[in-house]
Formats: structure tokens, C-alpha cells, sequence
């Protein structure tokens, strides 16, 4: 526990207001004080709030469908109608070129991908995915890795020692590979992954979040036990086994609160890289699974078009770039607030 | 030293024993999954079942099923790839390995070099302008994803200005190996280099500034400072010499990540067939055996990697041996 004492020496100008308020409080208040965090985070929340929007957008000021290929419709261009793919090229639709941004948000804002359909649309639809699966298994991976590392920390022992050679065992793993690994295995069965009564199908979302989360658990692991151990010694621990209370009191009561803020440091920069994961896990096809789309498998359909229409690679990975740098910019304003003394840090 | 190293090595090989374990489980022992239909690939027929069946001993218990996965890999090593004509795995990724590690190798180079030079300006310029520019640039380097990076280089290097001045130089895409012709091989490899290292000259850049800027109000930097030496001095030879640990310690972890198939998506981008390639190419062809053998041998070597790392240090650094 930190003491008023020590607070004085390091705490940027422990006013009187400061004496007396939870450090939560504190810690809230030094985030809003940071502008940049902040702005990071209004960047953040834009973009949820634009990939939330995406039916309305497509329904109501599109006008299109963007999971239905569009080889033969028509769009509007400065008055005039013209064909979403030039180049009638027979009935296979071979060598056709998709419509480049007209920048007109009612037609094809930034044109149509390799099979016709709406860029702008997709976008807002592929981010959909991108985020859920990006925060789905930041919070998946960081409840299991607090899970793991509450028992390991507080049982100490051979619990401790087996279940943390066990996640050496899985960070040994090179995580590109291990995540293909396991989703080749659970792709080439179409019929998906039984797992006593859960039940996963193959392009189900949930299959790139659960081997996301399951490959980063190491990662979170690591400093959540840290924490523990270092809680678990300590005197209110002693007093609060003193009066008679039982393991799981002492986890959820005594310990749990006293690791959250790490785990909330680092579940900004996890929703990062989980992020990043699932974009090159789609690009490589072993992602999120059509009819689904996101920001990661539009990239990799821009691939074949990267010379005519940049635009179809250019803007997923603007906007993975965009949502990445402001969760990194967040993290580290969170991080900032909650442990100001931090001793690791990558920030000066 | 002699017991700390033994016990690193006993470590290391555990661990090994351990991922060749999960490897087993996820390729013979997913619940439901057939894991004679998953190595075959596609359509298989029953012939091709009946015989990876007969090879892997699917019929028979557990370890003999371990033991022979075991025996293809790294004792026969005859693991066949059956999606890709019957094409011996185990040599397939040995072949592939230089053009890896010519890519991690020049990269490392870039990364290494700039990231100093990054670190040290932005913490010697604390203050300025210049400071907070730079970690905002190298924040956008570790944000952006590398395959895109990649293809938006390609973009400039291969697409529009391909026939310009600039870029004209730029071979197409793929690799030529050294012994084959060292200028193309270098050529073809400066935009893969440049790509692969933007990450992690950012992410080393802040790292190194934070450690210099901690070990600045150390001791014994001003004990330096007060005998005397020039500021040049107490940079080179104090400050910047102890801040390398954890930058050296980094460097150990993602060279072997990267050579192990971390570069798989910047060798995909660029068609430089290295062994992330080969992956990727397994991937498309639903080639569970050369993905099998290509997780084994990454993890092998990260693990290597790491147990080189910490006798290296150990060695350097009496501190860290356990007793």
C-alpha cells in the first residue's frame, strides 16, 4: 500500500486535495489531464461509433448491399450512369476493374472492390469485425491470463510452477505460427469445433477471437502473477487471514483489486495487438472467414488490385493504423495515470 | 557458471520435449477432428487415409502415435506433404532458410543502427520539439501492420513510379539468392529490409530513450561527469553501455521470432520465398504436415535462441546467475 509518505516523495505535487481520495480518483484525474490520451481516446470512440453506423450508412446513404457482389449494377458519376466494373469483358467478368473513388458518399465514396462491392461500406462493416474480434479477445485473453495467475501467485508451489511452465511452453511458440496452426486445424473441418457442449462453427467469429486470445494468455500472464506474488505477502493479506477469512475471500476481496490496475494498463495496448493479429491472420485467409469481412481480408482482396485501385488496400489499412496508434496512445496515457512510478516503462 | 548452464540446457530441452507435446495434441488430438483427413489435404482418397493412417499409427495408443510423429520429423525426417505432390518436408524448409535469414539479417542491421540513432538523439534533445516528433513517428511505425506496409511500398516501388528515376532500380518481386547474383540479391531485398525494420526501429528507438534516461541520474554517471571526462565519453562508455541491456535482451527474443517465421507475412508480401512463404503456401493448400514441421523447428529455435541469450548474459553479467 502506497503511503501518504510515499506518495509525497514521487506524486506530481501532492496538493491537499490529493490527501484523502481513492487512487482510482487520482488516477482519473491525471488521465484527463493528459490531452493527447485523451484525444487518442476520442479517436478511438469516433471509430467505434462510424463501424456501429455501418447499416445505416449502407441502407440509407449508399444504397447498397456490400455483402452481395455487384458485377453488373451501375452507379451514378457526376450525373452520368456508368457501370461499377469497366470493361464488359464477356460473362466470366475476367480483367475487369472495379470503379475507383468517385468521392461522393451516396455512390461508391471510394469505390468498389474486386467483386463490385462498396469500399466505404465494407469498411465500416469490415471494422466491425476487426473490432469486435480485436476486443473480444483482449478481454477473453485478459480474464484468463488473471485467472491463471491468480491461482499460480496465490497457491504458489507446484501449482505456480507448473502453469508457469506452461505458458513458457506456449510463448515459445512463434505466435503467427501457433494461431495458423490452430486455425488451419479448426478450418479444414467445415463443420467446426465440438468441445464438449460448445460448439463453434468454422467462419464463425468466434474462431479467430478464442485462438487470439488463447495465443496473447502468456503475455498478460506474465506481470498480472508478478503482481499477485507481490500482493499475496503482504500485511493486510496476513491481517485479512488473521480474521479467519477463506481462499476465495482472500482472491476476490484482497488480491483481485489490488492487480486490476495492471491489467488495465495493459488491456488498451492487448486490444492493439490483437488488432494487428487479426488483420495479418486475415490477410493470410486463416481470419475472420467470408461472408464475413474485416479490415485484415479487405486488404488482402486489394492485393490483386494494388496497382489499379490502391484505395482497395489503402483504406482498411489507414483505418487499422488509425485505430492501432490510438489505443497505443491511449495505453500509454492509462498506463501513465494508474502507475506513475512505474519502473518499466517505455515513456521517459 | 558450469550448473547454471547445465541447468539451462535441462530447462531448454524440457521445454522442447513440452512443445512437441502441444504439437501433437493440436495436429492428432483436436476434439472431432479427424487427424487422417486433416494431414491429407483436400479430397483425399482412401488410399492416402489407409496409408497416413499406417504411418502415424493412428490405430494404435497415444505415445507409439507421438513416438512416430517424432521419428518423421526428426529422425527419417521423410514427414511427407501430401497436398503438394508427395514433396519431403524436412528438406523443403532447409532450402528455404537462407532467403529468411537473408531478410532478418539485413533488417536487424537497419533496425539496430537506426534505433540507436533514434534513441539517443530523442534523449539527448529532451525538451525540444524534436523529442516528441520522434516518438510520435516511431508510435505510427508500431501501429501500422507490416503486410500493409509492405504492399503500400510495393505500391510506390512497383506501381507509378516504378518507370521513373526512383524507383527504377527496384527489381520485381521475389528473391534471388546470393550465390546466384549478390546485386540482385541486394536489390531485391533493400524494401523488404527498409519494410520489416520500420516496427522495430520505433519500438527499440523507445525503449533505448527510456533506459538512457534512467540510467542519466545514476550514480555513476556523475561520478564519471565529476573525474572529468568529455559528455561524449560519459554517453559512449557509461550511459549508453548500461542502457543496451534490456535493448540487447529484446533484440535476442524478436531475431529468433523472426527467424523462427515471424517474417512470414513480409516474405508473402514480397514473394521472397523463406520459410514463412512456405507456410503460407501450406496454408493455402490446407498442408497440415509442412505447417506441422515449420511450428516445430520455429518454436525450436526461438527456444534456442532464448537459452543462448540467457547464458550470454549470464556470462556478462555475474548478477543474474541463480545459485
Amino acid at each position: 500500500m502506497a503511503t501518504l509518505l510515499e506518495q509525497a516523495e514521487v506524486g506530481p505535487g501532492p496538493t491537499s486535495a490529493d490527501l484523502g481520495r481513492n487512487p482510482w480518483a487520482l488516477a482519473g484525474r491525471r488521465l484527463r489531464r493528459n490531452r493527447i490520451a485523451l484525444a487518442a481516446g476520442g479517436l478511438f470512440l469516433l471509430i467505434v461509433l462510424l463501424c456501429l453506423a455501418a447499416p445505416l450508412y449502407a441502407h440509407d446513404v449508399a444504397h447498397v448491399n456490400p455483402f452481395v457482389p455487384n458485377l453488373n449494377g451501375t452507379t451514378v458519376v457526376n450525373g452520368k450512369v456508368v457501370p461499377v466494373m469497366r470493361q464488359g469483358g464477356g460473362t466470366l467478368h475476367l480483367g475487369e476493374t472495379p470503379i475507383g473513388p468517385t468521392w461522393d458518399l451516396s455512390h461508391y465514396f471510394l469505390g468498389a472492390d474486386s467483386t463490385g462491392r462498396d469500399i466505404a461500406s465494407l469498411l465500416l462493416y469490415g471494422g466491425r469485425s476487426s473490432l469486435l474480434v480485436g476486443i473480444g479477445s483482449a478481454v477473453l485473453c485478459c480474464l484468463a491470463a488473471t485467472v491463471v495467475a491468480l491461482i499460480a501467485g496465490f497457491f504458489g508451489g507446484w501449482v505456480d510452477t507448473l502453469l508457469s511452465r506452461l505458458m513458457d511452453v506456449i510463448w515459445a511458440f512463434p505466435v503467427y505460427l501457433l494461431a495458423i496452426s490452430l486455425a488451419t486445424e479448426l478450418l479444414t473441418h467445415s463443420g467446426g469445433f465440438q468441445f464438449g457442449p460448445l460448439h463453434i462453427s468454422a467462419t464463425s467469429l468466434w474462431t479467430p477471437t478464442v485462438i487470439i486470445a488463447f495465443i496473447y494468455v502468456p503475455y498478460v500472464y506474465r506481470p498480472v502473477r508478478g503482481q499477485v506474488l507481490s500482493v499475496v505477502k503482504k500485511e493486510f493479506v496476513e491481517a485479512s487471514i488473521a480474521q479467519g477469512a477463506g481462499n476465495l475471500r482472500l482472491i476476490f476481496s484482497e488480491i483481485l483489486p489490488n492487480v486490476v490496475s495492471t491489467v488495465i494498463v495493459l488491456f488498451p495496448l492487448m486490444v492493439a495487438t490483437t488488432i494487428l493479429t487479426e488483420s495479418a491472420l486475415s490477410f493470410l485467409s486463416v481470419g475472420v472467414q467470408p461472408p464475413n469481412v474485416s479490415w485484415g481480408t479487405m486488404i488482402q482482396d486489394g492485393t490483386s488490385l494494388l496497382y489499379t485501385r490502391p484505395w482497395d488496400s489503402l483504406a482498411p489499412g489507414i483505418m487499422i493504423l488509425l485505430t492501432v496508434l490510438s489505443l497505443n496512445v491511449l495505453g500509454d496515457g492509462v498506463r501513465d495515470a494508474l502507475d506513475p512510478r512505474a519502473k518499466v516503462r517505455v515513456e521517459g | 557458471m558450469l550448473t547454471f548452464t547445465i541447468r539451462r540446457v535441462l530447462a531448454t530441452v524440457l521445454v522442447m520435449f513440452v512443445i512437441t507435446v502441444v504439437v501433437f495434441v493440436i495436429f492428432f488430438k483436436t476434439p472431432g477432428v479427424d487427424p487422417a483427413r486433416a494431414i491429407a489435404g483436400r479430397n483425399p482418397s482412401a488410399q492416402v487415409l489407409q496409408e497416413i493412417r499406417a504411418q502415424f499409427g493412428l490405430d494404435k495408443p497415444l505415445p507409439v502415435q507421438y513416438g512416430l510423429m517424432m521419428k518423421s520429423i526428426f529422425i527419417s525426417r521423410d514427414l511427407v506433404s501430401y497436398s503438394n505432390q508427395g514433396v519431403k518436408v524436412v528438406p523443403e524448409i532447409a532450402a528455404a532458410t537462407p532467403a529468411t535469414l537473408s531478410l532478418v539479417f539485413g533488417a536487424a542491421i537497419i533496425w539496430v543502427v537506426l534505433a540507436i540513432a533514434i534513441g539517443v538523439a530523442a534523449a539527448l534533445l529532451r525538451g525540444t520539439l524534436f523529442d516528441p516528433l520522434l516518438m510520435v513517428l516511431a508510435l505510427i511505425g508500431v501501429s501500422a501492420p507490416v503486410f500493409w506496409v509492405g504492399q503500400v511500398a510495393n505500391m510506390v516501388t512497383q506501381g507509378g513510379l516504378h518507370s521513373t528515376f526512383l524507383f527504377s532500380w527496384v527489381p520485381p518481386l521475389g528473391y534471388t539468392s546470393f550465390t546466384q547474383s549478390p546485386l540482385l540479391w541486394f536489390k531485391g531485398l533493400v524494401i523488404p529490409w527498409i519494410t520489416l525494420s520500420i516496427l522495430y526501429i520505433g519500438l527499440y528507438g523507445r525503449v533505448l530513450r527510456a533506459n538512457i534516461l534512467e540510467t542519466q541520474n545514476e550514480d555513476f554517471v556523475r561520478t564519471a561527469r565529476a573525474k572529468g571526462i568529455t559528455e561524449r565519453q560519459v554517453l559512449l562508455r557509461h550511459t549508453l553501455r548500461t542502457s543496451m541491456i534490456t535493448f540487447v535482451s529484446l533484440f535476442g527474443l524478436d531475431f529468433g521470432a523472426l527467424v523462427a517465421g515471424g517474417a512470414l507475412l513480409t516474405e508473402v508480401v514480397f514473394g521472397i520465398h523463406g520459410v514463412g512463404y512456405l507456410t503460407y503456401q501450406a496454408l493455402a493448400n490446407l498442408d497440415l504436415p509442412t505447417i506441422m514441421a515449420t511450428v516445430i523447428y520455429g518454436a525450436f529455435f526461438i527456444v534456442l535462441a532464448n537459452a543462448v541469450v540467457d547464458i550470454g548474459y549470464a556470462w556478462l553479467d555475474p548478477r543474474i546467475r541463480p545459485t
